[in-house]
Order: structure tokens, then C-alpha cells, then sequence
């Protein structure tokens, strides 16, 4: 077990590249979606070892597995998890089966390509969130970008090709600042180890002037923030998930999203905390337009991809919101509806592309009366919507829940006029989802092309029933995920808790505005 | 003596999950029998429980784990019973029990069958939890989940936009109240840390009475009455009840008479350590309970769709309750919502038999139309259970809606937090309340007068048959209800209702004095009565013996006419002031203007720029994955050399 727990990490992350060896073994396209399935299955079956060996009590990495990789740069191959890699590791290799089944009749060209690019993929996934070296960090990062890109521009829709440039070029210049800042840190630490740059800056063996802080923090937070996306870097969002193929998104939204407040809970605060304190007010504030601006912008989508991907920069805004707002439950929060989100939106994606398979086509004003031909798909159509409406017993109301309590209650300034606006979401959620479901599930089976429209089949059900099992689960059990990742949590916050609570009532009664306050602390260079 | 509360909600959800799971292959028997069976399996542990009331400590604690924990929050699975949750169990698995049974008669025709008793089972999963909860925040569950069983419900014919309309209106008017309410929970969590009941009523107990509007518990207190005023339907955000009738009838006796829209009242009940500490939030609801009582009352009078007079005068009802409420008088309005659960169930049950036996309609005067010489021939059970809910409702003395009306009206006037002026508002209202409900009665049930009498003869009514009364399935429901609607009030007679409550009521505020009546609840009751059949006299004045009277009576002012008839236009105020405007900037402004031109025009901007700066660039960024792929490898061979000559001056 020993030797299992040193090693399971990188079981997990290259089990899919053994998969593609096996991929370029095999012809024929029904033995390589057979291998995929196959090897994706695996990957989440070990992964699964992870949460039932993963101390719970301990807020530090687990698992951990070191080698050097380039002596000369001092670049190691070093792996491991907290609480807040945990889960998101499951997560993709849950959600790469699912695209893998929801690819099994609508990927008919070049399959065997298609299905390497997934399991790339689904390494590059799991290598971002296990990584603990920076530069092993952004080759991963880099590794998810390329086979994306690909999916979409190949696999795609009409306009495939300009979402597939557009994707790449707006990730790939975050990404590049990204490195940017990873060199520099090199260059003033001398290391890639992300442990020791963190422990180092905390015991002040490092040390970042104010300005050095910032812009290093800016450099990682704008990459993260793309991937988010935070508003306004979200408009390559729409056109990307329009144009991927089903599995695209689901991963897209489902997992790719999920490196932006990963990113951001791993680099911009633990290792800049000061800077992170700085520019907070102005990052939820991003935070809060994208819930509102994302809702109303999804709710006069004519395209139900577009739809669901504005959606998207409204959940993701809660997420941000409970970052940058330093409290343990809020950010207990962030990471439930990471979980949450990606579950609920990746199986709102997996619903608009079982429809597409059907007719091929992603305008609302095509549906209507579905109920009627597919009930089966209705009753999974309603329990996804709810669990993105945030109905509570689902999952989607105790990631948004704890989000909101942790907002109002923490300590930073204008807390409860975040949470408030915040909460406004549970109103637009339900205003584009429901507006989305009696436009398409219910209604008059008017159009003649969909009364011969054909019942989910075995394999759907078996898709949807997973993921609705999951939302349920989630629903109702969330003490046993959110234990395995509550140390971490703590001890992520710790640093920005007020030394009283004195404190905290005093910055949130009287603060001075804004503006004032960000270029005071810019001239004094301090956080407090 | 351990009670296992949570195997009554669990009882219904198991309903639910057999029928989801099962019903489409199941016949209507199966599917109906799994649907009744197990909300009577229900109803029978509700009773066991309430037997071992004398065998239990009060208040009764029963918790299983945790739902949510992160830092200081833990929520569990608790569930509790004291005396309100005893009441509110007893009501709810009761007459859910009758109508469930009495869905069997009135579903029996329409498809999805298994899907209307699986619905209605989530239902009461959810109402249960609802009432049986021990924190706000399981409350809150239930709180949401019969919003989603209505909304399902409402638009149960979902071929029907109208009816999908309906209940997406229902759901979303339901969240703004809700926002409210999701606030208050945070500012209870913000101030105690905690949302069980028995540990936060404590702490507030503690507190004094507020004086300012700002005060702590004043703030939640409104708050959580915005909540109530969403899912009990009181202003400004009563507009979804009357078009959630859209829903088959079961469905808004069940949920939008008798048990869901009083979710909010209950809510408020259960509050009562912070509303008594918070003055200023009882005047609110007091003030806005008494206005939607009168506000609702007046559309009532002119509506011609029977379910529609229904639905006002329900929104109505629920005004009376929360003016018990804003005279803190809780126990009053918990009388109310048990006999209103009676007679306003009732009533619609009774309507939908009316509807059942003249094949869907719903329209007053064409029922009349429809039923030569009188509905009540044809329907005799029918016609007098409605007549003893009629007279339920109106205040008619014996009746039991006449004990918990007056039981109101009385503490209105006399309560140390009411006063004259909403008494005498909730008079008139429920002289009107009179007026319009003995209006449906003679409409729906009584012969045309001017008609001719040998009409029966010579014509066989509008749908070429006679209207049939509804079968035993149905009328045992109605015939139970009716003895309760009779009787139901006799429990309050000496306040012996509101003193088995107040344990739960007496929240340690001294009540402030009493004003003084001459006279004292004798003049209240004489005056109620004597407005009761005034209301009456006047409708068999304008719809037996005088049918021309309300014509003339309408053209002589027909501007308040028009308005009270076109429900104050507040529909088509609510469409022109919110969601047209919020409809037409979202799509112009944000969508098209901001994401689209200013947004992604800057995006696109940049990348058109990058592409003209550069010839040799511009090959490169045409479209070629392939060739960003080897930018990649060029990019790494840049930071490796910067590695190897950065790497050295570190």
C-alpha cells in the first residue's frame, strides 16, 4: 500500500497516455471506442483510491512523488495532493468517461485521433492539478491547450475554426504571462518547487517587494482569469463551447474552467497574499458583474449552447467571489461548486448535445414540447436544470449556499452588500433555466421533424443516470467531500484572517472608498 | 421513547421514487395505489406519533448527521416536534391523505397518471420536511422543494403554454421572495451562528424588544417576511397564485389552498421569539396581511372563473392569517390556517367536482348554462358540502371559518399591536368575502331566474349531456372535509386551540395592553355576523332576485368597474415595468451592445491589429492549428535558453 500511495498520483495522471499506446494498437473504430471507455474507466477507478486514502486531518500534500527532470534548472518531476487538488482529480476522470460515452455515435471521422486527443487530455487535466513544480506545472497547463484546441477546430461545428484560433490565441497570451511570471520567480527564488517558494515567502527567506508582488500576482491572477473566465475575458467562452463537440464542452466547462480558481487558490493566495488582499475588491466586483451580466446575457440566448456557456460566467462568478472574500466556509464553498459545476453544467451540456445528435441544430426556437417524444429525457432535462437552479438536496444549493454565508460573514469590506448581490443569482438562475426548459421540454410538439424523435437509448440513460445519481449524492452528503478538504481550506485562509474580530467589524462599518484605499496601500506597499 | 420523525417524509418521497422509477409500466391502479398507499402509511404514522404525545419531552429532538458543515456551519438532518409541528403534521398528512384519494376519481381521465401522484408525493416529502424541521435551514428545503412540486404541478399539462407560463411565473415570483428570505437566514447566521430552533430562539429570547427599524431582529424579521409574502402570496407578490390555477384542481386544493401557501404563515409562527422582539416588522405584516385581505377580496367580487374567485379569495385568507400574526397573535392564525385547510380544500374539491361533472368548465354562468334547473339537483353532495364551506368562509355562526375569523378580527381590534383601522379593513373584507363566495354558490348551483323554468325539458345543457355528480372517490373526500369544515372551529371555543400553542408563543414578551371593547368579543362577533349576511343578502339580491341589478349597477361606475375587473392592471404593470424592460436591455444592451460589439469587438479588435502589424505574422494567425503548435516549441526553446542564462546570475 506503501508503494501504491508514493506512486498513485502518477498511476492516475498517465494511465490515459498508456491508453493511447493502446489506442495506436488497435483498428477499427468500435475497438477504439471500447479502449478509450476502457482506459477511462481505469483512470477513474484508481483515481477513486485517492479520497479513501487521503488523511483528512492533514492541510498539506499527500502522495507525494519526486524525481528530478532537468538537473540544470533544477526542475523536478514533483506530484502530489491537498484537499483542494483532491477532488478536481476525480472530477476529470469522472467526467473524461462521460465524454468518451457521449462521444460513442456523434464522433464518426477520424476516431481514433478524436480519442487520443481525449486521453492527452485527460493527462494534461489531471498534471495541472497534481503538478506542485512550476515549470511541470505550465507543461501540463500547455498540454490541456493543445488537444482542446484540436477537438474543437476538427470535431467542431460550423465555425469551428475561428472558435478553435480564438480559443488557443486568448488562453495561450493568459498563458503566457503566466510564464513570464513562473521564470521570474525562478529567477528570485532559484527553485520550481512550489512547496518551497510558498514556505519560503511565508517565513520571509524570500522576499517580494509590494510591486514585485503585484505585478507577479497580476501576471498569474489574468491567465487564471481567462480560463475562469472572469468578465470581461469571457466572450472566447460562448464561441468555443458553440463550436466543440459535446465532449469539448463537457470537459471544457466541466474541468478546464476549474483550472482558473484553481490556479487562483494555489498561486495568487498562497503565494501572494498581500497582493491578493490588495486587489480583491476589485476582482469580486468582476466577480458579482459576471453573476448578473452572465445570467441576463444567458437568458436571451437564442442558441442553447450559448445559453448554458453564459450560464457558465455566472456560476463561475460565485466561485470568484468566495476566493477573494478569505473566509473558510466561503471557500469550502468555492471548491463544492467547482465539484458542482462541473457535474451540473457538464451534464447541461451532455443534454444539449443528446438533442443535437437529433437535429442537429442548437436553436431553441427548433424544440419545444420534448416531454411529449422523450419523457425519460425530460425527467433527467429537469433534475439537471434544478441542480443548476440550485434546488436544495442538490448539489448546486450547498456549493452556492456556503458561498453566500461565507461572503456575508467574512471579514473584508462590504461583505454583505457581495453576498446580497450574490444571492440576486438564485432569482436569474431560475429566470434562464426555466425560460430555457418551457421553450424546449415542454410546450406544443409543434414542429413536425420532432415527433419522430427518437427515446434516449441504454447508453444515454447510463450517462445521464450517473450524473444525476451524482447530483443527488452530492445533494445530500457533502460533509463527506467537504471533510476531506476542510484542513486545506483553513489553512489557506489562516493568513487573511483579521488579527481580532474587532477588526472585522471595524473594516466592515467604515470603509473608505475604493479607490482611496487601493492606491493608499499601493503607496504604503502593505495589505492591511 | 424514540418516534423516527424522519420515516413521515420518507414515506412520501418512497411514493415518489416508486412511481418515478416504476409508474410508466405500472396500470393507473398500481401507480394510483402507490401514490395513496403510501402518503395513508404517512398519515397513519402521523397519528402514532401524535398518540405518543403525552410520552414524549417537548420540545421532541431527533437528529441524523450532518446535511452541511463547513467551519462554524453545521447543519444536520434534525427534525422536531413540538406543538406547532404536531398541528402542521396532523393538517398537512390529513388532508393530503382526502385528496390524494380523491385525485384517484378526478385524474382518473388524464394521462401521466403516475406522474401526478409521484409529483404529488414529492410534494409532501417536502412539505413535511418543511414542517418538521428543526433549523431554518431544513425548513428552507422544504421550503424550495414545494416550489418545485408546485411549479411542476402548475404546468402538470405542459402541452398548455399557458399552463408552463404559469408555473414558471409561480417559481421565479417564488425566488424573489426567497432572495429575502436566503438574506435573512445569512444575517441569523451572521449574528448566532447557528439555525436550530431550539439553540437560536434561546439567544433570542434574550434580546430586548426593538425600538428602531434598524434594530438586529427587526431587519431579519422583515426579511424573512418578504419570504412569506412570496410563497404565501401576499403583496406585492401574490401575482402568481391566481394564474397557478392553471394546475388540475387537486393540485390547488392540496398545494395552493390548504397547505403550501401557508408555508409562509407557518414560517412566520415559528418566528415568533424574533417578531415579538422586532414591533416595527409586526406592524409590516399586520399592515400587509390586512391590505392583501381587502386588495384580493375586491378582485374576488368579479371574477367569473370559479377557481379564479377561489384563488383570490385564498390570497385573501392568508391576508387574515398574517394579520393574526402582526397583532402577535400567532395561535389565531394557526386556528385560521387548520379550518381554512378545511373549508378553502374544500372548496376546491368542490369546484373541481363542479368542473369534473360539466367536463372541464369553468366558468361560472356557462355551469349555469350548462345545468338546466341548478347544479344542485345533479350534484346534491356536491352542493351542500360547498354550501357548509361557503358558509365556513363567509363567517356564517357554527361554521368553523366563523371562530377562527372572528377569533382574528377580535384580536385585530383589541391586540396591544393592533388597531382599529386594520380591523375595521379586515371587516369589510370579509363582508365582501361573503358577497362573492355566496355569489359562486348561487351562480354555479342555482338555476338561471330568468331562464325558463321548463328549460330542463328542451334542452340537455351546453355539452349535449347533463352534468352527473362525481363518484364516491370523490364525494368521501368532500363529505369528510364538509364535517370538518362544520365542526372544525369547536376546538378554538375558549382559546383552547391557541393554549395548546403557547408553549411555542409565549416567547417571554409581556403582551402589550389590551384596548379595551365595549361590549368586549360579543360587539365583534355581532358586527362580523350581522357584515357576514349582509354580504350574503346582497349577493342573492344581485344574482337570484335581481340579475339585472350588478349590469346596471357596473355601467353607473364603470371606471372602479373596469380596473377591479382587469385586477388593477397590475399583471400588465409588473410585464411593463420589470420584465419586458429587463428582456429588452438584456438582449440590446448587455448582449448586443456590451458583450458583442464592445467586448468581443475589442477581443477581435486586438487580433485583427496583431494580424495587420505584422506580414509575416499575419501567415501565421490564418487559421493553421498547426503552426501555433511549433510556436509552442519555438516559445520553449526561448525559455529554455533564458533558463540556461537566467538560471546562472541566480
Amino acid at each position: 500500500m506503501n508503494f501504491l500511495n508514493h506512486t498513485i498520483v502518477s498511476w492516475t495522471v498517465f494511465l490515459p497516455l498508456i491508453g493511447i499506446v493502446a489506442l495506436l494498437c488497435v483498428r477499427g473504430d468500435a475497438a477504439v471506442r471500447k479502449v478509450a471507455l476502457v482506459f477511462t474507466a481505469l483512470t477513474f477507478l484508481v483515481s477513486l483510491h485517492l479520497p479513501f486514502h487521503f488523511y483528512s486531518t492533514s492541510g498539506g500534500f499527500q502522495f507525494i512523488q519526486r524525481h528530478s527532470w532537468i538537473p540544470a534548472f533544477h526542475i523536478q518531476y514533483l506530484v502530489g495532493m491537498d484537499g483542494l487538488s483532491l477532488w478536481l482529480s476525480v472530477l476529470t476522470t469522472f467526467l473524461s468517461v462521460i465524454g468518451v460515452l457521449v462521444s460513442w455515435k456523434s464522433v464518426q471521422k477520424n476516431t481514433k485521433a478524436f480519442f487520443i486527443l481525449l486521453l492527452l487530455l485527460e493527462t494534461g487535466m489531471l498534471g495541472v492539478f497534481c503538478s506542485l513544480d512550476l515549470f511541470l506545472f505550465y507543461t501540463f497547463w500547455e498540454v490541456t491547450l493543445v488537444p482542446m484546441a484540436f477537438l474543437i477546430g476538427i470535431w467542431g461545428h460550423e465555425r469551428r475554426l475561428y472558435a478553435a484560433v480564438k480559443f488557443f490565441l486568448y488562453t495561450m497570451a493568459g498563458s503566457l504571462l503566466m510564464l513570464g511570471c513562473i521564470l521570474w520567480l525562478y529567477n528570485l527564488t532559484g527553485t520550481f518547487d512550489f512547496t518551497v517558494i510558498k514556505a519560503g515567502l511565508a517565513s520571509g527567506a524570500f522576499v517580494l517587494s509590494p510591486t514585485t508582488e503585484l505585478v507577479l500576482f497580476l501576471g498569474f491572477f489574468i491567465a487564471f482569469a481567462i480560463k475562469v473566465p472572469l468578465f470581461p475575458f469571457h466572450t472566447w467562452l460562448p464561441d468555443a463551447h458553440v463550436e466543440a463537440p459535446t465532449a469539448g464542452s463537457v470537459l471544457l466547462a466541466g474541468v478546464l474552467l476549474k483550472m482558473g480558481p484553481y490556479g487562483m487558490l494555489r498561486f495568487n493566495l498562497e503565494l501572494f497574499p498581500r497582493a491578493a488582499q490588495l486587489c480583491s475588491e476589485w476582482i469580486v466586483i468582476l466577480g458579482l458583474i459576471g453573476i448578473v451580466y452572465g445570467a441576463l446575457v444567458a437568458f436571451v440566448q437564442p442558441n442553447m449552447k450559448k445559453l448554458v456557456a453564459y450560464s457558465s460566467v455566472s456560476h463561475m462568478g460565485f466561485i470568484i467571489i468566495a476566493i477573494f472574500t478569505f473566509s473558510q466556509i466561503g471557500t469550502q464553498g468555492a471548491i463544492y461548486q467547482m465539484l458542482n459545476h462541473g457535474v451540473s453544467t457538464g451534464g447541461l451540456f451532455v443534454l444539449v448535445g443528446m438533442l443535437y445528435e437529433r437535429r442537429h441544430t442548437f436553436d431553441m426556437k427548433e424544440y419545444g414540447g420534448m416531454a411529449t417524444v422523450m419523457p425519460i429525457y425530460a425527467g433527467f432535462f429537469v433534475l439537471i436544470v434544478m441542480s443548476s437552479v440550485g434546488l436544495p438536496l442538490l448539489n448546486g444549493f450547498v456549493g452556492e449556499f456556503l458561498i453566500m454565508v461565507g461572503t456575508f460573514t467574512s471579514a473584508v469590506a462590504h461583505a454583505h452588500v457581495y453576498a446580497i448581490i450574490a444571492a440576486t443569482g438564485v432569482i436569474w438562475a431560475a429566470l434562464y433555466l426555466l425560460h430555457w426548459t418551457r421553450n424546449t421540454i415542454w410546450g406544443e410538439l409543434s414542429n413536425a421533424k420532432n415527433k419522430v424523435l427518437k427515446e434516449l437509448d441504454r447508453r444515454e440513460i447510463l450517462v445521464l443516470s450517473s450524473i444525476g445519481a451524482l447530483t443527488l449524492f452530492m445533494g445530500l452528503a457533502s460533509p463527506w467531500f467537504l471533510n476531506k478538504t476542510a484542513a486545506t481550506t483553513a489553512a489557506n485562509v489562516a493568513v487573511f484572517q483579521p488579527a481580532s474580530p474587532a477588526t472585522a467589524a471595524q473594516r466592515r462599518t467604515a470603509p473608505p472608498p475604493l479607490v482611496a484605499r487601493t492606491a493608499a496601500r499601493l503607496t504604503t506597499g502593505g495589505g492591511q | 421513547m424514540h418516534l423516527h420523525l424522519w420515516i413521515i417524509p420518507l414515506l412520501c418521497f418512497a411514493g415518489f421514487a416508486l412511481n418515478v422509477l416504476g409508474g410508466r409500466s405500472w396500470s393507473r391502479r398500481t401507480a394510483g395505489a402507490v401514490g395513496v398507499g403510501f402518503v395513508a402509511a404517512a398519515f397513519a404514522d402521523a397519528l402514532w406519533v401524535a398518540s405518543q404525545w403525552t410520552s414524549i419531552v417537548h420540545p421532541y429532538l431527533e437528529l441524523h448527521g450532518n446535511w452541511m458543515q463547513a467551519g462554524l456551519l453545521a447543519i444536520p438532518f434534525g427534525f422536531q416536534l413540538d406543538q406547532l409541528s404536531l398541528v402542521m403534521l396532523l393538517i398537512v398528512t390529513g388532508v393530503g391523505l382526502l385528496i390524494h384519494i380523491y385525485s384517484l376519481g378526478y385524474m382518473a381521465h388524464d394521462g401521466g397518471f403516475y406522474r401526478f401522484f409521484a409529483l404529488l408525493n414529492v410534494f409532501m416529502f417536502f412539505m413535511l420536511t418543511l414542517v418538521l424541521a428543526n433549523n431554518y435551514l431544513l425548513l428552507f428545503i422544504g421550503w424550495e422543494g414545494v416550489g418545485f412540486a408546485s411549479y411542476m404541478l402548475i404546468g402538470y399539462f405542459f402541452n398548455k403554454d399557458s399552463a408552463n407560463r404559469a408555473g414558471m411565473k409561480a417559481f421565479v415570483v417564488n425566488r424573489i421572495g426567497d432572495l429575502g428570505f436566503l438574506i435573512g437566514l445569512f444575517y441569523i447566521f451572521d449574528r448566532f451562528h447557528t439555525f436550530d430552533y431550539t439553540q437560536l430562539f434561546p439567544m433570542v429570547q434574550k434580546m430586548p424588544v426593538e425600538a428602531s427599524w434598524g434594530g438586529p431582529l427587526t431587519i431579519i424579521a422583515l426579511l424573512l417576511f418578504v419570504g412569506a409574502t412570496g410563497k404565501s402570496a401576499q403583496l406585492p407578490l401574490y401575482v402568481w397564485l391566481p394564474d397557478a390555477m392553471e394546475g388540475p384542481t387537486p393540485v390547488s386544493a392540496l398545494i395552493h389552498a390548504a397547505t403550501m401557501v401557508t408555508a409562509g404563515v407557518y414560517m412566520v409562527c415559528r418566528s415568533a421569539s424574533i417578531y415579538d422582539r422586532a414591533p416595527h416588522a409586526l406592524e409590516v405584516v399586520l399592515a400587509v396581511g390586512a391590505l392583501t385581505a381587502f386588495f384580493a377580496a375586491s378582485i374576488g367580487l368579479l371574477q367569473r372563473d370559479i377557481k379564479k374567485v377561489l384563488a383570490y379569495s385564498t390570497v385573501s385568507q392568508l391576508g387574515y392569517m398574517f394579520m393574526a400574526c402582526g397583532a402577535a397573535m400567532y395561535g389565531a392564525g394557526v386556528f385560521h390556517l387548520m379550518t381554512h385547510a378545511f373549508f378553502k380544500g374544500l372548496l376546491f374539491l368542490g369546484a373541481g367536482s363542479v368542473i369534473h361533472a360539466l367536463s372541464g368548465e369553468q366558468d361560472m354562468w356557462k355551469i349555469r348554462a350548462g345545468s338546466p334547473g341548478g347544479l344542485r339537483k345533479y350534484a346534491p353532495i356536491t352542493f351542500i358540502t360547498f354550501l357548509i364551506a361557503t358558509c365556513a368562509i363567509s363567517g356564517i355562526p357554527f361554521f368553523s371559518g366563523f371562530y377562527s375569523k372572528d377569533k382574528i378580527l377580535y384580536d385585530v381590534l383589541t391586540s396591544g399591536n393592533g388597531s382599529a383601522l386594520w380591523w375595521a379593513v379586515g371587516t369589510v373584507a370579509a363582508g365582501m368575502t361573503s358577497f362573492y363566495m355566496f355569489r359562486a354558490l348561487f351562480v354555479t348551483f342555482f338555476a338561471d331566474p330568468k331562464a325558463p323554468a321548463h328549460a330542463s325539458n328542451d334542452s340537455h345543457g351546453a355539452h349535449g349531456h347533463l352534468p352527473h355528480e362525481s363518484p364516491g372517490v370523490m364525494t368521501g373526500p368532500l363529505m369528510i372535509l364538509g364535517f370538518l369544515a362544520l365542526v372544525g372551529g369547536y376546538i378554538g371555543i375558549g382559546d383552547r386551540f391557541e393554549h395548546f400553542l403557547d408553549p411555542i408563543f409565549n416567547t417571554g414578551v409581556p403582551p402589550l395592553p389590551v384596548h379595551a371593547i365595549a361590549g368586549g368579543e360579543m360587539t365583534v362577533s355581532v358586527i362580523s355576523v350581522c357584515i357576514a349576511v349582509l354580504g350574503l343578502a346582497l349577493a342573492w339580491l344581485f344574482y337570484m332576485k335581481n340579475p339585472e341589478l350588478p349590469e346596471q349597477l357596473a355601467s353607473g361606475m364603470h371606471g372602479l368597474y373596469d380596473l377591479v375587473l382587469n385586477k388593477y392592471w397590475i399583471d400588465e404593470v409588473y410585464g411593463a415595468l420589470i420584465t419586458r424592460p429587463l428582456a429588452a436591455f438584456s438582449r440590446v444592451v448587455l448582449w448586443r451592445g456590451v458583450d458583442v460589439t464592445l467586448i468581443d469587438g475589442a477581443v477581435n479588435g486586438v487580433a485583427t491589429t496583431a494580424e495587420i502589424a505584422g506580414d509575416g505574422l499575419r501567415r501565421q494567425a490564418s487559421g493553421q492549428i498547426r503552426s501555433y503548435a511549433s510556436w509552442i516549441v519555438l516559445g520553449a526553446a526561448v525559455v529554455l535558453l533564458y533558463l540556461y542564462l537566467g538560471g546562472r546570475t541566480v
